[in-house]
């Protein structure tokens, strides 16, 4: 076979290297995160709506079986949304709904 | 061809029936989201069993995706529920591998996406949301209930805070399933929109095409976002329910 290259310098290449790094970096955190917002954006959306909906039927079907008029659903409306609102803080306050918000998950690791 | 029809964006979630099947009075047909499904399950089966059929020290690029695939499930478990979390493993790897490979298939041209069925998004997060009250209840006892009850509240408080708590808790399958359901749905009826435009519009569809083609990017990272978020929840409700508070 034809003669190889020379062997390139390490030294160039750690220095090519360090100045390349930073760069890599700060281009990968940017990509990362806009999707994450807009999951966020998405989430918190959903937690609310869902809340309110999973109350009022709840609500509904008390009513059914019980036969008191719209009350147990006006009443669950106002529970679901507190829900919702709590669904939602919990989701802005950390990434996720653990209790454990802001430091990691206790116990063993 | 598609200026003579109205534009029919839902026409692509229509479920058919391959081979009706029939018992009594419940329809068990084998349907397209049914064979889809059967070919998204394949379809990972192929992926793991070849691509770690050679078990290389230095792994080649198949071996490499099923080992990024194992390592992102095993990293994201240990992360959220620490090493408590390690033995519900496969449950978590396969329900993110059937999400991952559902939506990817149907980013494929006149395939057939089975996630955006809210029945069957539901009838994943019915199972998770299940599994895990069984998972609570098994570790903790009726101690679990504690749950619902928050700590350093009044107690005339709690007559508030413990119903609010509970409904919050029953929300969790309904907003786990709306959200992959709706987020797959959305998209792929957008893009069919766009793409009905850029047929309409002739020359003048270069626009829409355009879009159309971000869209699809777009997509893509929708399909695996949301396969990501539905199992990282799933991660964060079993430490919850191991951990409790």
């Amino acid at each position: 076979m034809a003669s190889e290259p020379p062997p390139p310098n390490l030294d160039d290449i750690e220095q090519r290297l360090k100045k390349a790094r930073p760069a890599a970096v700060e281009e990968r955190t940017d990509i990362v995160d806009r999707p994450k917002a807009m999951g966020m954006a998405f989430r918190v959306s959903v937690e609310l709506v869902s809340a309110l909906a999973v109350s009022v039927g709840i609500g509904w079907l008390i009513d059914s079986w019980l036969g008191i008029g719209p009350w147990a659903m006006v009443v669950m409306f106002f529970f679901g949304a507190a829900a919702g609102i709590l669904n939602v803080y919990r989701v802005v306050e950390g990434l996720g709904f653990g209790r454990w918000t802001k430091e990691p998950p206790p116990g063993d690791k | 061809m598609a200026s003579e029809k109205a534009i029919d964006p839902l026409h692509q979630f229509e479920i058919k029936r391959l081979i009706p099947i029939k018992i009594g009075d419940l329809d068990l047909s084998f349907t397209n989201s049914s064979l889809w499904m059967v070919i998204a399950i394949a379809a990972v089966t192929v992926f793991l069993v070849v691509g770690m059929r050679r078990r290389a020290l230095v792994p080649g690029r198949w071996q490499s995706m099923a080992e990024v695939s194992y390592e992102f499930i095993a990293g994201m478990i240990s992360d959220n529920v620490g090493s408590a979390g390690r033995q519900y493993f496969p449950f978590i790897f396969t329900l993110f591998m059937f999400i991952l490979f559902g939506n990817m298939l149907g980013m494929v041209p006149y395939s057939f996406t089975y996630t955006s069925h809210i029945i069957v998004t539901f009838g994943m997060a019915i199972v998770v949301f299940l599994g895990v009250t069984i998972v609570g209840f098994v570790y903790h006892g009726a101690h679990f209930l504690s749950y619902f009850v928050p700590k350093g509240v009044p107690k005339f408080m709690l007559l508030l805070m413990v119903p609010i708590e509970v409904l919050s808790y029953l929300t969790r399958p309904v907003s786990l399933s709306i959200r992959l359901f709706a987020n797959m749905m959305a998209g792929h009826t957008m893009l069919k929109v766009f793409a009905a435009f850029t047929v309409m519009l002739g020359v003048f569809g270069i626009a829409p095409l355009a879009v159309n083609v971000a869209l699809t990017g777009f997509e893509f990272l929708v399909a695996f976002l949301q396969a990501y978020v539905f199992t990282v929840l799933t991660c964060i409700y079993l430490n919850d329910a191991i951990h409790l508070h």
